[in-house]
């Protein structure tokens, strides 16, 4: 009969979130930030159907980089605790904090369960408040810890550079041109400090648009719009029309 | 509700199985107690005394629908509410109109349009109608306990076909069987008036402007024989709700819009109490 190795707790935990942060690093990076009329969310994916980005509820949007099937259950998880909250309370009591908070003790509780393999996923919440200073952003790393961001927040693979880049670059009241040319500014770039370019069809875009007047302000940016936005952004810095969304 | 499993706070295993569209069905594996249809009522002695709501009525038109409904909600002869609104959005290109115990029509339009809601956000793609009229239908046989026992729930659900480009109607009965309508249809107790009004006014080229006149007099004459049904009251300025249903999506109409329409129906009906008139052959 074998003895089984022993292996200190600091030592299991540090292997698992390895783990965790290989799996994460694999997927391509996404960024969410904020500009004047709300929150927008920019990454590199290549297919049209699977989102990485979607609506959770009226003002609330997600966004996650790791493993596809562990974070799609989370957020249809997401989606579930939202519906029921707003069907036994009222629209106004589903907020972005309870329902980080919700996604903390699950990724916690797996994370440190040993009989369970820790979620490969960060994900990201996101709030868009009535005015700018309401507006919230939380960040989810796999370990089940919150991160409250304020303007602009990166995660995935190439999460700490890229958000190195959008803090020396992010300001507020940035129209949503500007903001989606500074995203995939800090997209383009690689690791080893070189870039390329990402065109408009590998793009998923999309906003928590404040100023929609439907109760429901999560909304795609996709096709001709986006292709118009990126125009506007990339021309001279005065033409700002193009930072609406009709 | 508490979300939560006593303990760690995670989400429960419910909610995190792959599996239903639908809020409904998630509902009745996590929480049964709280679907409408699985409440039973103790036996009780004679009729419940609880609100009603009456008249609602729709008309197709090339390129869109319109549902409207009068204001009205009565307790046998009482008026129990002036301005009851009995018409709302199911989704962005649909609506439904309510007829029967106000309380639990109210609740059943709730259901249903979280119930379309949570299928677009988990699926990322909208049911078809076909599809969102089974599940209303659905939704109306489960409430059959109740109908049997007085507080029947009978909605008319109006929405805009975007795969065959054009407005649609079904209609149901208590026990939840559904039926397309075509041109017109009305329910509630005064629809039998507003029936027969349509029946003499409808054409099939009517524009938008002339559909939401057209529903606004069926109305009218609904109110004009049937005591549950209310009319315009101008004294208090409470008039109809008009929905229209377009490519465009779903857009009620505005205060000053439906008052114009039920102002300039009153105008006429001044000079012509039983309104227009239709040729003889």
């Amino acid at each position: 009969m074998s003895t089984p190795f022993y292996v200190s707790p600091q030592q299991a935990m540090a292997d698992r979130a390895e783990y965790a942060r290989k799996g994460i690093a694999r997927g391509r990076s996404l960024v969410v930030l904020q500009y004047a009329d709300g929150i927008v969310f920019v990454g590199e994916n290549p297919s049209r159907a699977l989102h990485k980005f979607s609506e959770i509820y009226d003002r609330i949007g997600f966004a996650a980089a790791g493993k596809y099937n562990e974070y799609e259950n989370l957020r249809i998880g997401g989606v579930r605790y939202a519906d029921l909250r707003g069907y036994t309370y009222d629209r106004g009591d589903v907020t972005a904090r309870g329902l980080a908070n919700v996604y903390a003790q699950t990724l916690g509780t797996i994370f440190s369960s040993v009989g369970e393999k820790p979620y490969e996923v960060e994900l990201v919440v996101a709030e868009v408040g009535e005015t700018p200073d309401q507006d919230q952003i939380y960040r989810l790393p796999h370990d089940g810890s919150i991160v409250d961001e304020h303007g602009s927040v990166a995660v995935g693979g190439n999460a700490e550079q890229i958000s190195g880049y959008l803090d020396q670059r992010h300001r507020d009241g940035m129209t949503l041109a500007e903001a989606l040319k500074l995203a995939v500014q800090a997209l383009s770039r690689d690791t080893n400090g070189s870039e390329r370019e990402i065109p408009a069809e590998r793009l998923e875009v999309a906003v928590l648009d404040r100023t929609r007047p439907q109760k429901r302000k999560f909304k795609r940016i996709e096709g001709r719009q986006l292709v118009r936005l990126l125009e506007a952004a990339g021309g001279s810095e005065e033409t700002r029309s193009g930072g609406d969304v009709e | 509700m508490e979300a939560n499993t006593p303990g760690t706070g995670r989400l429960p295993a419910a909610f995190l199985t792959p599996g239903s569209s639908s809020f409904m069905d998630f509902l009745s594996e996590h929480q049964p107690e709280l679907l409408p249809g699985r409440r039973t009522l103790p036996p009780v002695q004679g009729v419940i005394e609880a609100p009603h709501g009456t008249t609602i009525v729709a008309v197709t038109f090339p390129g869109g629908v319109v549902l409207a409904g009068d204001r009205r909600a009565t307790m046998g002869n009482v008026i129990a509410q002036r301005d009851i609104e009995k018409v709302f959005p199911a989704d962005e290109y649909s609506a439904v109109g309510i007829a029967g115990t106000a309380g639990l029509a109210v609740e059943m339009v709730k259901l249903f349009q979280l119930e379309l809601e949570h299928f677009e956000k988990v699926e990322g793609a909208q049911l078809s109608l076909e599809g969102k009229a089974n599940r209303l239908s659905t939704m109306i046989r489960s409430n059959l306990g109740m109908a049997m026992q007085g507080l029947a729930v009978v909605p008319l659900f109006a929405g805009y076909d975007v795969d065959r480009e054009k407005g649609r109607i079904f209609s149901y009965d208590v026990t939840g069987g559904r039926s397309e309508e075509h041109g017109f249809a009305a329910t509630g107790s005064g629809s039998i008036f507003a029936r027969g009004a349509m029946k003499k006014l409808f054409r099939e080229d009517l524009s938008e402007a002339e559909a939401t006149t057209l529903v606004v007099q069926a109305l009218y004459d609904a109110a004009d024989d049937d005591s549950a049904t209310g009319g315009p009251d101008v004294a208090r300025r409470i008039y109809p709700i008009v929905t229209v249903i377009t490519e465009d999506g779903y857009r009620r109409l505005t205060e000053d819009e439906s008052s114009d329409i039920a102002r300039s129906v009153l105008e006429r009906r001044l000079e012509q109490p039983d309104g227009p008139r239709a040729s003889l052959l």
